[in-house]
């Protein structure tokens, strides 16, 4: 297996991705979608509701085929699951009928790794995001946060080297969100994964990301994009203050204003 | 010293009542309303049951046709006590629940693992949706005949009479359980590293049990309906040839004896249903509101 270690972690080469909707009328969600990630990088991506930015990770996953263009992996053509991508849900995704240590060890457990050692590596990840007195909770019982923390483990404990996030702090308050940002930088400065982090939020994709990706109306395809240049480690709760901080959300902002009205007028069209 | 007062149905503290009063005074409430509720349950059934006796005793309702509770309570320790000129009620339900059981069990096990098949199998279930809706408008018990003249008059015919009451509904539900599953759950055990099987076996099977399990207990009444239906039809053991004795000699205290004698099986199946899935489902927040008993 001849892997060229400077091969970018993700690559979308002239992506287009169209469905059937359900009166049998063709449309694209993307459209000639270039993107790369190089390894390491955290980039987000944030553009108008419903302009493709799901259907881009799901393309990279594997779960969803490309209907024209081509997708790479650590410079491989997608096919199928990568077992080195990690997924974590804006939806609630871990199994309620099992416990917070089942529900950490399934990874491993799923890829064959002996019980012994899935419940040994899931107790020190759980130990890691501060739940060690939660294990053997079912997941009705922790707050959303705290769920959130047992799906950042279940996705950390399979060595992720390229992580896919879904809006996933999108249904928490804002304090606990700026917890878990500070809880995923934490994870990610040890992983060294690379992150594509989808998200509506302008201030999250900032304070996380080293590029923020925006993304034009459907068809989408890449209207701009903007290095952030605040040094690491960032503390969250305090960047946003920061002149840099504020003057980047006001161009981005502007740039994405367009975009959430071009949106907004064609389904007003509709 | 009581710092309590009921107004309206409303429970007033006076201020300075201590948690430990307030907490004593919701526990004596609760548990004054649980009291005040299985007392009015006894009412309706003694009234129900009274009227009855006094109706049958005084001539407004045929005591020939619907007898009346003493004769109904007499007959039924008779049938206890010293069973039929056929056997035992021991010999009797032995042979009812027998049936019962082995159909619920083959239907059930049948049941789920078609509806897992089908559910998991768009290509599958498009082929056969159609087969299934067109057995399942046809009326189970119309088959039974046809049942005892292919199995004969044992279990065999009865079993197969159960099985299909059984059947259907289970499918039905393990179906619509599967297809329920949640789908971020699937895609999210999948990118852990889930094969199909695996996904199926532990995401699809555990987020279709309540699914499942809600038809399992509608489906073991209508496993002892089977049964019993194969019995009016052709056999010489069973509670349901012990109604068609009673019949045939115009023993009508008999035949709601026999009836008493399933309900209460009925209930008891029930009852251990769901202690079982009490134990399967713990993993569940306790629903709003669930009050049995």
């Amino acid at each position: 297996m001849s892997e060229d270690p400077n091969s970018p972690a993700i690559e979308l080469i002239n992506v287009s991705r169209r469905f059937l909707s359900p009166d049998g009328k063709s449309f694209a969600t993307l459209n000639d979608f270039n993107l790369s990630v190089a390894r390491g990088e955290f980039i987000a991506l944030v553009g108008p509701t419903g302009c493709g930015k799901s259907t881009t990770l799901n393309l990279i996953t594997g779960l969803g085929k490309p209907s024209s263009g081509e997708v790479k992996v650590m410079g491989k053509p997608v096919n199928g699951i990568d077992p080195r991508i990690g997924f974590v849900f804006q939806a609630d995704a871990l199994f309620p009928w099992r416990n917070v240590l089942d529900n950490v060890a399934a990874g491993p457990m799923f890829r064959g790794e002996s019980k012994v050692s899935a419940y040994a590596r899931a107790r020190d990840w759980i130990s890691r995001v501060g739940l060690a007195k939660f294990e053997m909770h079912y997941p009705h019982q922790l707050s959303g946060g705290m769920r959130k923390r047992v799906a950042l483990a279940q996705t950390f404990i399979n060595r992720p080297q390229i992580l896919l996030m879904d809006e996933p702090f999108s249904a928490l308050d804002v304090q606990t969100r700026v917890l878990m940002h500070e809880e995923l930088l934490r994870l990610w400065s040890e992983a060294k994964a690379s992150v594509v982090f989808v998200t509506h939020d302008l201030e999250e994709a900032i304070g996380l990301a080293d590029k923020v990706y925006v993304l034009t109306s459907r068809p989408a395809t890449i209207k701009a994009i903007h290095e952030v240049d605040i040094p690491r480690p960032r503390v969250i709760s305090e960047i946003r203050y920061e002149k840099k901080f504020i003057d980047l959300s006001r161009t981005i902002w502007e740039d994405l204003k367009q975009e959430v009205q071009a949106g907004y007028s064609t389904v007003e069209g509709n | 010293m009581s710092g309590i007062s009921i107004k309206n149905g409303s429970i007033i503290y006076a201020p300075g009542t201590s948690d430990a009063e307030i907490e004593a005074a919701a526990r004596a409430a609760a548990r004054s309303r649980k009291l005040q509720v299985i007392f009015w349950r006894l009412v309706v059934l003694v009234v129900a049951l009274g009227a009855w006796e006094i109706g049958a005793r005084l001539g407004w309702i045929d005591a020939f046709f619907y007898s009346y509770p003493t004769e109904i309570f007499k007959r039924l320790w008779e049938f206890i006590v010293e069973g039929t000129d056929e056997g035992s009620i021991w010999l009797h339900l032995y042979y009812t629940l027998t049936a019962a059981l082995i159909g619920f069990f083959l239907g059930s096990f049948v049941g789920i693992i078609c509806g897992v098949a089908l559910g998991r199998n768009r290509f599958l279930s498009d082929i056969f949706s159609v087969y299934i809706k067109v057995l399942n408008a046809i009326p189970r018990v119309v088959l039974a005949p046809i049942f005892i003249l292919v199995l004969g008059f044992g279990l065999a015919s009865k079993v197969a009479v159960s099985f299909v009451m059984v059947f259907f509904i289970v499918f039905a539900n393990a179906f619509q359980g599967v297809r329920e599953a949640d789908r971020a759950m699937i895609a999210n055990a999948q990118i852990l590293g889930a094969s199909d099987w695996q996904v199926t076996r532990q995401v699809i099977i555990p987020s279709a049990m309540s699914w499942i399990f809600a038809s399992l207990h509608l489906s073991f009444s209508f496993a002892v309906v089977g049964a019993i239906v194969g019995e009016f039809i052709g056999a010489n053991k069973g509670i349901g040839h012990v109604i068609q004795l009673a019949r045939g000699l115009h023993d009508t205290a008999l035949m709601f004896a026999s009836i008493i004698v399933i309900l209460v099986v009925v209930l008891l199946a029930e009852y251990l249903m769901t202690l079982v899935e009490k134990r399967l489902a713990k993993w569940r927040p306790p629903a709003a509101g669930d009050g049995h008993g």
